[in-house]
């Protein structure tokens, strides 16, 4: 056997988190940073070493050390991915925390290294119940980061946040345990090829949907995430936004949509319900927020159902763009989080009344702070475009009525964000300590200009975040196709005999 | 099998009882000087005791069964009762209540546990049960000074005698309607259909039981006793006694009634979801931390008969591993209960006085929250296993509406376990702790938080082989 690579990814931020408990401050800031640039380091090694259209599951490792279950990890092109970005993001949040967390350091940091083995392991594992434990046990790690170095109302937001989830996942864990009766087996590959009975499915169907609806957050049941968020120090919120979320999504990948495509056929209805709702109803609510992280937090909700739309439209560019909204909200949230807290360890407020006219005496802030601005609106060249676009282009051949209400999100959204950019950025000071600050450090340089960089990459070339992935879609819609439900945009490819006015013109769109 | 066989069958028992005699005569002969060493001596005699384990047997005429099953219990009832006494010394010593017979009751008590789990006939089951009871009652009282502790041992022993009343009411009716009080004997009897006195008789002794294991709705004397009684016996209390129980109850329902499953199932069920829910319930409002611990006894014997109530053999393998996985994370947290000594070293019980507990001694507070995490059943602590394997039996079984609801009402009991992790992690320090200073509490609570985070996953195949080798034994 090869060298165990993921092993060695969950594994050793584990130690590192065990050895920075006994670290003074500055020692853990350091041995933190070092194990999270080792684990991007790890990280490249693995898109490297991932041979795309080679086998659909690689880097696989099984050890059966827990009787019902294994120590199982592999992962497809999806799951590199999804690896990747959090490692990316993980050395820029040690960054951010350098001198904004000043009490209790080794344990912040021990938090966050665990928090970090336990995103990889969600992404990497291979067996049923080894992802349930990590899925649940992030909980622990972000209930401790949020509760201790969290803002005024932070252990509401704590508990909230704990128990909103975890009763999300027990059902799931309910489902899980009969699916692996039935099936007799809780190895992830072969539960994905299991045909389940179809009565049966939609139980578990909900059941799984109330864990990752939850996670995802969908509305109406993502009030957990505005307080976590707000409540959250910046670097607890960009992985929250950036990556915890993206796990929702994953579940709805790996488990929902193969295991059972007839049940996610039949509900499609609930999904496109829920997520026509979320994108205008919160992105309206954003429009109204006076706390910045709070309208990020909303925006990120809106953004979610996106995905949502697009991976229950049952089609390529529905599920491609889907997984390039999770991969481009990753960046583009996390950098918007780290922006707010740029100026928030200078004034120690989140309020945007408070703020005003920063161009003036932060320019290099106000132009990043407009590069994720405009990428969040999506700006075609940045990340969040080829995403956006593609999602919505599956949703039309799916429904067009949802493709229309998801398209206002896209026009909200616009509002929204601009709106926050003006009242932050332009017009004038709202005090004297606002027009004195400094503009960004060189550390804060150095977080936010690797994202920006990603999000560029991701618009201006998505082919090389999407190569990794194709034949992990083409396998997930062979699985789901024979049960896709009939669009009603009625779309003919190529004009062999003369079409209707509306599906002409877009069939120029494929 | 002859007499002399049939002793030998029970010589764990025998172990027990001689050590428990000598011992009674040199506490009166030396008087209260010699109580360490009767506490060691009484330790050494639990380790013989488990040492000669492992008759097989059925002796007594079938009052008395030797099998896997009771030596697997056996050894977890050991296990609790030794180090229960070895946490017990320092505790009186700092109340100057250092008394030579504290050790023999234990051993008392731990003979009628053995007798109650090798039971296979009504009166050997009603013989033992009676006589840990006695010894109990003397234990909850023991600080006889202390108000609430005689309160504790007045309030156990009355409610003790009201259900031992029920339980002997239930076997007088199955005795009356059966003909017999052999447990094999009485599930012929039930396998041509359950009369109505064989019912109630059943009805009875499930009230009576569930009153010993402290399920609902016979849970009331539980916060009062776990209160008043002196730490080291709550620690007891709450963990060998609670096995001997369990193991009973199981003993009853699968092999005396066994051919019944129908008759005694659904009040399984009710106990469970009602003793999951008012445990979890009940604790949120307690400040004090051996009423909240009470509580989550209650919730987490509601967890224990999800898989009871299963009635299969899965159902009493996952009871099994539950029960030894519930006595690690009973004991650690009340070794931490027992840390909590103000600076002038006398104990406090006030759940508020951990506030900022992580700031003052960090590694107790970690300790203390992975068994709050543990008992919450949050993964990766081994407390999820034993979570997931009674629920496992369930959904094999085909009860999923009692596994959805027993599971989603866990979530209420998460609340209060994070309130205490809340106090020790998030509030501000306000009382002072006397520094840990005692070596065996310290290493207790190391080796069972050792025991029950991510490493103890390593110990799941064995677990769950012998489990399942003590489950095969009642089928």
């Amino acid at each position: 056997m090869s060298f165990p690579i993921l092993s060695t990814m969950i594994l050793l931020p584990i130690a590192a988190a065990l050895l920075t408990i006994f670290l003074s401050a500055q020692a853990a800031r350091v041995v933190a940073l070092g194990t999270t640039l080792v684990l991007l380091g790890l990280g490249i090694l693995l898109w490297d070493g991932f041979d795309i259209g080679g086998p659909q599951w690689q880097f696989v490792e099984n050890a059966p050390i827990f009787g019902r279950f294994a120590w199982a990890l592999g992962i497809d092109g999806i799951a590199l991915m999804l690896i990747v970005l959090s490692v990316f993001l993980m050395p820029i949040c040690i960054l951010a925390s350098w001198d904004s967390i000043e009490k209790r350091v080794p344990e912040y940091m021990a938090a966050f290294l665990l928090m970090e083995a336990l995103m990889i392991g969600v992404f990497a594992a291979q067996d049923m119940f080894l992802f349930y434990i990590f899925f649940e046990a992030g909980l622990i790690p972000m209930y401790l980061i949020i509760g201790i170095w969290g803002g005024a109302d932070r252990i509401k937001a704590s508990y909230k946040f704990f128990l909103y989830t975890l009763l999300g996942s027990l059902l799931m864990l309910v489902a899980m345990l009969w699916m692996s009766r039935e099936a007799g087996t809780t190895d992830i590959p072969s539960l994905m090829q299991y045909n389940f009975p179809v009565d049966a499915q939609t139980w578990l169907w909900l059941a799984f949907f109330a864990s990752f609806a939850v996670k995802m957050p969908m509305w109406p049941v993502h009030t957990w995430l505005p307080d976590a968020h707000v409540q959250a120090p910046t670097a607890g919120s960009v992985i929250l936004a950036g990556v915890l979320l993206k796990m929702g999504g994953y579940g709805f990948i790996r488990f929902s949509l193969p295991m059972f495509p007839e049940a996610s056929a039949q509900l499609v209805w609930l999904v496109f319900g829920m997520s026509m709702i979320a994108v205008v109803y919160t992105s309206l609510v954003a429009l109204v927020q006076q706390d910045m992280k709070k309208l990020i937090a909303y925006s990120s909700v809106a953004h979610m159902a996106f995905v949502t739309i697009g991976l229950f439209a049952f089609n390529r560019q529905g599920i491609e763009g889907a997984l390039l909204v999770m991969l481009a909200h990753g960046l583009v949230s996390g950098a918007l989080f780290l922006c707010v807290g740029v100026i928030y360890d200078r004034l120690h407020t989140r309020e945007i009344a408070r703020y005003g006219g920063l161009s003036n005496n932060m320019p290099y802030y106000a132009l990043f702070f407009l590069f994720f601005t405009m990428a969040s609106i999506g700006l075609p060249g940045l990340a969040n475009f080829v995403g956006e676009f593609l999602a919505l282009v599956g949703a039309y051949k799916a429904n067009s009525w949802v493709a229309a209400v998801a398209t206002t999100g896209i026009i909200l959204g616009a509002a929204y964000m601009l709106y926050l950019y003006r009242r932050v950025a332009f017009g004038t000071a709202a005090g004297e300590d606002t027009a004195s600050m400094r503009d960004m450090t060189p550390r804060e340089w150095l977080t936010l200009a690797p994202i920006a960089a990603a999000t560029l990459w991701m618009g201006v070339y998505p082919e090389s975040f999407m190569a990794p992935m194709r034949n992990d879609v083409t396998a997930l819609l062979a699985r789901i196709e024979r049960t896709a439900p009939a669009g009603d945009a009625q779309l003919k490819m190529g004009a062999a005999k003369p079409a209707q006015a509306h599906s002409a013109a877009h069939g120029e769109a494929h | 099998m002859s007499i002399v066989d049939s002793l030998l069958l029970t010589l764990p028992e025998l172990v027990l009882t001689g050590a428990a005699l000598a011992l009674m005569l040199v506490a009166a002969f030396v008087g209260d000087k010699a109580t360490r060493f009767v506490t060691l001596a009484a330790i050494g005699a639990l380790i013989g005791a488990a040492v000669s384990l492992g008759g097989r047997g059925v002796g007594f005429d079938g009052l008395y069964s030797a099998d896997a099953f009771s030596d697997f219990t056996k050894l977890l009832i050991y296990l609790a009762a030794g180090v229960s006494l070895l946490l017990s010394t320092r505790f009186f010593a700092a109340e100057d209540r250092l008394r030579a017979e504290y050790p023999v009751l234990v051993l008392l008590a731990t003979v009628g546990m053995g007798m109650m789990v090798s039971a296979t006939n009504l009166l050997t089951l009603y013989v033992g049960l009676e006589m840990q009871s006695l010894a109990a009652y003397v234990l909850a009282s023991f600080m006889r000074k202390d108000v609430r502790s005689a309160e504790a041992g007045l309030k156990y022993f009355v409610l003790g005698a009201l259900a031992s009343g029920i339980l002997l009411y239930g076997i007088s009716l199955i005795y009356g309607f059966s003909g017999t009080t052999d447990y094999h004997a009485i599930a012929r009897s039930l396998a041509d259909g359950v009369n109505m006195g064989e019912l109630f008789g059943i009805v009875f002794v499930l009230a009576g039981l569930s009153f010993k294991i402290a399920a609902v709705p016979f849970h009331m004397w539980t916060p009062d006793v776990y209160e008043g009684a002196p730490t080291p016996v709550t620690t007891y209390f709450g963990t060998a006694p609670k096995v001997a129980a369990v193991a009973l109850l199981v003993r009853v329902t699968i092999e005396a009634m066994g051919s019944a499953v129908a008759s005694w199932q659904q009040i399984l069920i009710f106990t469970s979801l009602a003793s999951i829910i008012l445990g979890a319930v009940g604790a949120i409002g307690q400040v004090n931390i051996k009423r909240l611990l009470a509580y989550s006894s209650i919730n987490n014997i509601g967890f224990v008969l999800v898989g009871l109530a299963a009635g299969t053999e899965a159902g009493v393998s996952a009871t099994l591993t539950y029960m030894v996985i519930y006595v690690l994370m009973t004991l650690g947290s009340f070794a931490c209960v027992l840390q909590m000594r103000g600076a002038n070293g006398v104990h406090v019980e006030d759940i508020q006085s951990l506030a900022g507990l992580s700031r003052r001694q960090p590694a107790l507070a970690a300790a203390f929250a992975i068994f709050m995490f543990s008992l919450a059943g949050i993964p990766p602590l081994l407390g999820f296993w034993a979570k997931f394997v009674v629920f496992d039996a369930a959904v094999a079984a085909g009860l999923m509406p009692l596994a959805a609801i027993g599971i989603a009402a866990s979530t209420i009991g998460a609340f209060y376990y994070l309130k205490i992790v809340k106090i020790m992690y998030f509030d501000e320090p306000t009382t002072e702790f006397a520094p840990a200073s005692s070596y065996v509490e310290s290493s207790v609570i190391a080796l069972t938080a050792v025991a029950v985070s991510p490493i103890g996953y390593l110990a799941i195949p064995m677990l769950g082989a012998a489990t399942a080798v003590a489950a095969k034994a009642l089928f």
